[in-house]
C-alpha cells in the first residue's frame, strides 16, 4: 500500500474509533449533569445514586475519548501536511478555539467534578458538571465547523493559491454546520439513551437493589432516545437537502442513482452489485418520487444521476490529476469522481436503518415496562443490551458515508463559492515514507484494540457492580476517599 | 502580529512544560518515591485533579501553531513522525492508566498500570524534549518544508541532549512538586531525591541551553541552584516557584534564540521556516488573538482556582485502608 492508502486507513480507523467514545461522552455527561441537578434540587437519594452510577461509566469512557482525541489533532500535521499547509489559514482557527474555549473547560472542570465531591459546596460542584458537559458540546461545535468547512468551504478568498479566511463568522455559521451540529448531538443522545435503557433493563431483569434507579434510568433513556430520533430525522432531512445542493455527487452516490430521474424514487434496498458502473442489473425496492421530495421538497423534481454528474464535474474541476511526482501512481491519471458506491449506498442505508431500529426498540421498551412492569423473559435484557449497539452503528455508518461520499475530494468545491478552492485527497498527504505511516497505523491499532478490551471489561465490571459498586467508601477516621 | 503569536506559542509551551512537567515527573518517580500502594496513591492523587487540564496546554500549543503558523505545524509534525507516534502512544497509555489504575482491586492490575504510568511518563517527556529541541535546532528540510532523508532525522546527538534535558527537568520538578504537596515520609524522600538527582538530572538542560545560547545558560544555572537551596532550607513552595522560573527562563532562551525562525533548515538557510513565511493571514491572526485575549485569562483563573481548591498537602493517612 502507498502512503495515501495507509494514511486514509489510519484516519478512518482512528476517527471511527474516537467517535465511539465521543457521542457517549457528550450524551451521558449532559444526562449526568441533569441527574445531579435533580438530586441537588429534590434531595432524593435515587438521583444521587443515578448520578454516581452513570457518572462512573461516563468517566471510564471519557478517559478513552480524551486520549484518542489527542491523536486526531496531531494527525493532520503528521500524515496530512500538504492539507494542513493548504487549509491552515482557515482550518486551524476552529481547532485553536476548540482547545482554548472547550478543552480547557472540559478537562479542568472534569477534574474538579471527580475530586470535588467532598471539597466543593453542592451547587458549585453541580456547576462543574454543567461546565464540562456544555464544554463537550462546544468542542463538538468547533470541530464540526471545521469539518463542515471541508464539505462546503465558505468565508474565504483565494490568495497565492490558497484559501484565506475572510470571515470567521461565515465559517462558524456555515449552513452545513448548522445542520450537522444538531444531527451529531442528537446522535450522541441516541447513544446515551440506548446505553441507559440497555443497562437499566438488565438490572431490572436481575431484580438488582435500587429498583427505582433502574426504572427512572430506563424511562429517561427511552424518552431521550425517542426525542433524539425525532431530532435526527428532522436535522438529517435538512442535511440531505443541503447536500443535494452542495455535494450532488455524494447524494447520487448515497442512492447509487446512475441516471438522472424525474421524479426520482428512493431506494430502500438493492439486490445485486451497486458498484457496477452501468447500474443495469441492480434490482432495487423503491418508493416512487420520495427522493425528489427529500432533495427539493417537491415530489416531481429532477435529481441528477452519477452519469450526468461526472461530465459536469470533469468540466468544472478537470479530467486529469496534475502531473506531479508526489501524486505517485495517480499523477496525470484521470480523476474518478464517483465515490465507492457500495460504501456510500449501504452506509447511508445502515445509518438510517440502525437509527430507526434504535428508536423503535426504545418505544418498545417503554411499552414493555409500562406501569412498572418487568418482562420476565431473558430476551428482555438481551434486547436492551443489543439495542446499545444500534445507535453506535448508526453513527459510525453515518460518518463513513459522509466522509467516503466526498471522495475524491478532501476539501469539496463549493458550487456557489470562490473559484479554485478544493483539494483532492491524493494531494493532501504528507511526503512521508510508507513505513512511517505503517508503523503508526500498526501501533495505534494495536493500542486501540487492547484498550477496547480494557474499557469493555471495566464497563462490564461496573455495570455488574450496580449501585453498591459506585458509592464512595466511608472510612472511620474521616479520611477522604480519593478518586484514584 | 506574527511575533505576538510566536511569543504566545512559547508561553503555551512554557505552561505545558511547567505544569505537565511536574505530573510527568510524578509519574517517572512513582517507583522511587512510592514504596507501596498507599504511597503511590498519594502521589497519583496529588496530580489527579489537574493532569488532564495540564495536558490541554499541549493540545492548545499544537492547535495554536496550526492556526497561526500552518507551515510550521505541517513541517515539524510530519518530519518528526516516528517520535511523535511514540509520544502519542505514551500519552494514551499514561492518560488511561491514571484513570483505570484504581478501578479494579487487584495487585496485578495496579502493577500493570503503574508500569504504563512510569514508562509512559518517561517516554512522553523524552519525546517532548526531542520535539522542542528539534524545532529550535532545526531539521534537514527542503524549500517546500518537507524533510529530506532519513525518517530518524530528528534523532541526533544534540536533540537527544534536548530530550534528556526535559526528562531531567521533569524528574527534579516532579520531586519538588511531590515535596510541596505531600507530608510525612514521602515528602522527606521527595526532597532527598530532588537534591540528590539535581546535579546530574539538570545537566542536560544546561547543556542544551549552552549549545543554543552559550553563556545565557548561566542564568538558568543560578535559578536552578537557588531552587535547590530553598528546598534544602525546607521551603518547598519557593523551590517550586524557582523551578517554574527556571523553565520560564529556559523557554525564553530557546525561543529567543530561535526567533525569527520557527524551524531552521540544516541544509540551507534560505529554506528555514520563519514566522514570516509560515504565518497565517493578518485576519486569521486577529481572530485567534481575540479568542486568546478572552480565553487565556479565563483559563488562568479557573485553573488557578483548581489548584487552590486542592491546595492541601496529602499523605498516607488520607488514603482509606482496604
Amino acid at each position: 500500500m502507498d502512503v495515501l492508502e495507509l494514511a486514509r486507513w489510519q484516519f478512518g480507523i482512528t476517527t471511527v474509533y474516537h467517535f465511539l467514545m465521543v457521542p457517549l461522552t457528550i450524551g451521558l455527561s449532559l444526562l449526568v449533569a441533569a441527574m445531579q441537578t435533580a438530586w441537588v434540587r429534590t434531595g432524593n437519594e435515587r438521583y444521587y445514586k443515578m448520578t454516581k452510577f452513570w457518572g462512573k461509566l461516563l468517566l471510564i469512557n471519557f478517559a478513552m475519548g480524551v486520549v484518542t482525541g489527542i491523536v486526531q489533532e496531531f494527525q493532520f500535521g503528521m500524515a496530512w501536511s500538504a492539507y494542513s499547509r493548504f487549509v491552515g489559514d482557515v482550518f486551524g482557527a476552529p481547532l485553536a478555539m476548540e482547545g482554548l474555549v472547550a478543552f480547557f473547560v472540559e478537562s479542568t472542570f472534569l477534574g474538579l467534578w471527580i475530586f470535588g465531591w467532598d471539597k466543593l459546596p453542592k451547587k458549585v460542584h453541580l456547576a462543574c458538571a454543567w461546565a464540562f458537559s456544555l464544554a463537550t458540546m462546544a468542542s463538538a461545535y468547533f470541530i464540526l465547523a471545521a469539518n463542515s468547512w471541508m464539505q462546503h468551504p465558505v468565508g474565504i478568498e483565494m490568495h497565492e493559491g490558497r484559501p484565506r479566511l475572510t470571515s470567521i463568522w461565515a465559517v462558524l455559521t456555515n449552513n452545513t454546520v448548522l445542520a450537522a451540529f444538531p444531527h451529531t448531538i442528537a446522535g450522541a443522545f441516541a447513544v446515551a439513551g440506548a446505553f441507559l435503557v440497555g443497562i437499566a433493563a438488565w438490572h431490572l431483569h436481575r431484580k438488582s437493589q435500587d429498583e427505582g434507579v433502574w426504572r427512572s434510568s430506563l424511562k429517561l433513556g427511552t424518552w431521550v432516545g425517542v426525542v433524539a430520533f425525532a431530532a435526527l430525522s428532522i436535522s438529517g432531512d435538512l442535511q440531505g437537502k443541503l447536500m443535494f445542493e452542495q455535494q450532488p455527487m455524494k447524494m447520487a452516490a448515497a442512492e447509487a442513482l446512475c441516471h438522472t430521474e424525474q421524479p426520482a424514487s428512493f431506494s430502500i434496498f438493492a439486490i445485486g452489485d451497486v458498484s457496477r458502473p452501468d447500474c443495469e442489473n441492480v434490482k432495487s425496492i423503491t418508493v416512487p418520487a420520495l427522493l425528489s421530495f427529500l432533495a427539493h421538497n417537491d415530489f416531481s423534481s429532477e435529481v441528477k444521476g452519477i452519469q450526468d454528474l461526472v461530465p459536469m464535474y470533469q468540466e468544472k474541476y478537470g479530467e486529469f490529476y496534475p502531473v506531479d511526482e508526489r501524486l505517485g501512481e495517480l499523477s496525470g491519471k484521470p480523476i474518478d469522481y464517483v465515490p465507492a458506491l457500495p460504501v456510500t449506498y449501504w452506509g447511508f442505508r445502515l445509518m438510517i436503518g440502525f437509527g430507526a431500529i434504535s428508536a423503535g426498540l426504545g418505544v418498545f421498551m417503554l411499552w414493555l415496562t409500562r406501569r412498572n412492569r418487568t418482562p420476565t423473559g431473558w430476551w428482555f435484557p438481551a434486547l436492551g443490551l443489543a439495542g446499545i449497539a444500534t445507535p453506535f452503528l448508526a453513527n459510525s455508518f453515518g460518518w463513513i458515508f459522509t466522509e467516503m461520499g466526498r471522495q475524491p475530494f478532501v476539501v469539496v468545491p463549493n458550487p456557489t463559492g470562490v473559484d479554485g478552492v478544493w483539494m483532492f485527497t491524493a494531494q493532501a498527504v504528507s511526503n512521508s515514507a510508507p513505513g512511517e505511516i505503517l508503523t503508526s497505523l500498526i501501533a495505534l491499532t494495536a493500542v486501540y484494540s487492547a484498550l477496547a478490551v480494557v474499557e469493555f471489561y471495566l464497563i462490564r465490571k461496573y455495570v455488574r457492580g450496580g449501585i453498591p459498586g459506585v458509592l464512595p467508601q466511608k472510612t472511620d477516621d474521616g479520611a477522604l476517599a480519593f478518586a484514584y | 502580529m506574527e511575533t505576538l503569536w510566536f511569543v504566545l506559542i512559547a508561553v503555551l509551551w512554557l505552561g505545558y512544560l511547567f505544569l505537565e512537567g511536574f505530573d510527568f515527573g510524578v509519574g517517572m518517580l512513582l517507583p522511587v518515591l512510592g514504596r507501596d500502594n498507599a504511597e503511590r496513591r498519594v502521589m497519583i492523587n496529588t496530580i489527579g485533579p489537574v493532569w488532564d487540564g495540564n495536558e490541554v496546554w499541549l493540545i492548545v500549543a499544537i492547535g495554536a501553531t496550526f492556526a497561526a503558523f500552518p507551515g510550521w505545524y505541517a513541517a515539524l509534525l510530519s518530519a518528526a513522525y516516528l517520535p511523535l507516534t511514540l509520544f502519542l502512544v505514551a500519552l494514551i497509555g499514561r492518560g488511561v492508566a491514571f484513570d483505570y489504575r484504581g478501578k479494579v482491586e487487584s495487585v496485578r492490575w495496579r502493577k500493570a498500570w503503574d508500569t504504563v504510568i512510569i514508562v509512559g511518563s518517561w517516554t512522553a517527556t523524552l519525546c517532548v524534549g526531542l520535539l522542542i529541541s528539534t524545532t529550535v535546532l532545526g531539521l534537514p528540510i527542503d524549500a517546500n518544508g518537507d524533510r529530506v532523508g532519513s525518517v530518524f532525522a530528528a534523532i541526533r546527538l544534540d536533540t537527544v541532549v534536548g530530550a534528556l534535558a526535559f526528562a531531567g527537568y521533569a524528574l527534579v520538578h516532579g520531586a519538588v512538586f511531590t515535596a510541596l504537596k505531600t507530608e510525612g515520609e514521602i515528602r522527606e524522600r521527595a526532597r532527598r531525591v530532588a537534591l540528590t538527582l539535581a546535579p546530574v538530572a539538570l545537566l542536560p538542560l544546561v547543556a542544551l541551553l549552552a549549545i543554543v545560547a552559550g553563556m545565557w545558560a548561566g542564568v538558568v544555572v543560578l535559578v536552578l541552584a537557588a531552587a535547590m537551596w530553598r528546598l534544602l532550607k525546607n521551603r518547598d513552595g519557593q523551590s517550586f516557584a524557582l523551578m517554574g522560573l527556571a523553565i520560564a527562563a529556559s523557554v525564553a532562551i530557546l525561543f529567543g534564540a530561535l526567533y525569527p525562525n520557527v524551524l531552521p533548515s540544516t541544509l540551507n538557510d534560505a529554506w528555514s521556516l520563519t514566522v514570516a513565511n509560515t504565518a497565517s493571514s493578518p485576519y486569521t491572526l486577529q481572530v485567534i488573538t481575540w479568542v486568546a485575549a478572552f480565553g487565556t485569562p479565563a483559563v488562568l483563573i479557573y485553573q488557578g482556582w483548581t489548584y487552590w481548591v486542592f491546595r492541601k498537602r496529602i499523605g498516607v493517612r488520607h488514603i482509606p485502608v482496604n
